[in-house]
């Protein structure tokens, strides 16, 4: 893959799975 | 009566979740990101993830939670002129569970293909000819015979999901979503891993996340992303209104918005890896490109995947995993639009659960049998086309213009949300949802519209597209402005105590 590709695969997992992370993680500290 | 209630925080939010992740997650979500400049189209997919997803499912949950009714009624509390866009929402829902059940009908014939690999070598000919026995042209007057082959799974699917509304929002809706989300994860994780370890997957990933910044700019590719956040999070249809008015009182209804939004986007992200990494194995092994592969909707689920299975070691394993996934995506979200009937007509006419839905489903079931006809397939593919332009974003405009800027809902559904909430909604929900987000809607809708306008749909003939077409909107229309007429059946104003607070 070229690094421009992985640097895109890296900020959507990062924006969208890490905000489903905190939020998840928000939810269980709040109940 | 009291109102039916969710068993758990979590329950409520895998129901929210089931219902938005679909067929769209996975074979739509791929192919628009891939066509519409691979990585450089997650910028403005991210960005409208961020304005209207959040904000729009956060809207909804909190107008659910707050007038406590399906989303005739919650609209009907807010402004009796406003019960028609829960109507409408009603109408579309109606609409797309008819031929959402006939796919997950397809899904699950193609679950005992597998086993044997029915479909052959020749995939595409397997679908439209050996199974569907798609005539050659769409026709008015001519749809030829029912195909048994379709019926018969189409009301194995019914059944289930019949059955599961029967059963109501805790023993029915919520105990299967509990099941079935995690069982779908699981799989799809089984097969998305299988894709990213064949040989050549990173070809495909490359074509999936590569950038093309010249594309970056384009406005075709910000309203791509717009549209595929909106569709995928069955926005404006009613359905997360309507689960959301069974929250208990106290409930963060922001926080379950995020999770939602953020979980229906992490699975589309997941399918975009599994089906390119598969598409970059089959690149690999056929020594075609990737961008001749590449392919959206019913040609990537029934013909394209089929023709990558064969291909894989184990491929009965894989090809059952990978159905029994599209089939329970599917069936969680028609169980949420089912509801959207249900529950309005519950309160509508004052019927039961289970004589609304033995109408509904009822209804619903002989309305899907047009689509298992020899001219089904077409029928389909204009009804999805017009439903989804002329209805679902009507419905999203008029809900957003109305509440927010007609009837000046902003502040006190602001104020509910962070009742009960750690996260605050303030200028940047104003901004993203009473700015952003309509004018995204009125651009997408016009360019639907000039696009249906100059041309005819599909090149199919155009006394089929005005009738099934531009006539079916007409009939929702009409439906959704007479329905108000009559009287509710059930106590429309929200009791004394819930009035106070």
């Amino acid at each position: 893959m070229s690094v421009s590709a992985i640097v895109m695969m890296i900020v959507a997992i990062g924006v969208i799975w890490g905000g489903l992370v905190v939020s998840v993680i928000h939810a269980v500290r709040h109940p | 009566m009291d109102r039916e209630q969710w068993g758990s925080r979590w329950g409520f939010v895998l129901a929210a979740v089931g219902s938005a992740i679909g067929l769209g997650n996975i074979w739509r979500f791929p192919y628009v990101a891939y066509k519409n400049g691979g990585g450089a189209f997650l910028i403005p997919y991210i960005f409208a993830l961020l304005t209207t997803g959040l904000s729009f499912v956060a809207l909804e949950f909190v107008i659910g939670k707050k007038y406590r009714g399906s989303a005739p009624l919650s609209y009907f509390r807010i402004n009796r002129h406003m019960e028609f866009v829960g109507w409408w929402q009603f109408a579309i829902s109606f609409v797309i569970m008819t031929y959402y059940a006939v796919i997950l009908g397809w899904a699950l014939s193609y679950i005992g293909f597998s086993s044997t690999l029915a479909w052959g070598k020749n995939t595409k000919d397997f679908l439209f000819n050996s199974y569907l026995n798609v005539l050659p042209n769409a026709s008015v007057s001519n749809f030829g015979g029912v195909v048994w082959r379709a019926l018969i799974p189409l009301l194995v699917v019914w059944l289930v999901t019949l059955a599961i509304s029967f059963r109501g929002v805790k023993k029915g809706i919520e105990k299967v979503s509990k099941i079935a989300i995690p069982a779908l994860v699981s799989l799809f994780l089984i097969f998305v891993i299988r894709a990213v370890t064949l040989p050549g997957s990173s070809l495909g990933l490359n074509a999936f996340f590569q950038p093309q910044w010249n594309q970056f700019l384009n406005p075709e590719i910000w309203k791509a992303a717009y549209s595929q956040i909106f569709y995928s999070l069955s926005l404006a249809m009613g359905i997360m209104i309507t689960y959301s008015s069974y929250l208990p009182e106290k409930t963060d209804t922001t926080n379950n918005a995020f999770i939602a939004a953020f979980s229906n986007s992490g699975f589309e992200l997941l399918a975009g890896f599994g089906i390119f990494a598969a598409l970059g194995f089959m690149a690999t092994n056929s020594g075609v490109a990737v961008k001749d592969l590449a392919a959206g909707g019913i040609g990537l689920a029934f013909v394209v995947l089929p023709q990558i299975i064969n291909q894989l070691p184990f491929p009965q394993f894989f090809g059952v995993v990978f159905f029994v996934c599209l089939l329970i995506a599917g069936i969680t979200s028609l169980i949420s639009l089912v509801e959207v009937c249900v529950s309005a007509a519950i309160e509508k006419f004052g019927w039961s659960r289970h004589r609304s839905v033995m109408i509904i489903g009822g209804l619903a079931t002989l309305v899907s049998v047009a689509y298992t006809t020899r001219g089904g397939m077409y029928l389909l593919d204009v009804v999805d086309n017009f439903v989804n332009g002329f209805g679902v974003l009507p419905s999203a405009v008029f809900e957003i213009v109305l509440i927010l800027w007609a009837f000046h809902q902003m502040k006190p559904l602001m104020e509910e949300a962070n009742r009960y909430s750690q996260i605050r909604l303030g200028n940047y929900f104003k901004i993203s949802l009473g700015l952003i987000t309509p004018v995204m809607l009125v651009v997408i809708l016009i360019s639907s519209l000039i696009t249906n306008i100059t041309t005819v749909y599909g090149g199919y003939p155009s006394n089929f597209v005005g009738l099934f077409g531009w006539g079916m909107v007409i009939l929702m229309l009409v439906f959704a402005v007479l329905i108000p007429h009559m009287p509710w059946k059930c106590n429309t104003s929200l009791t004394q105590k819930e009035e106070e607070k």
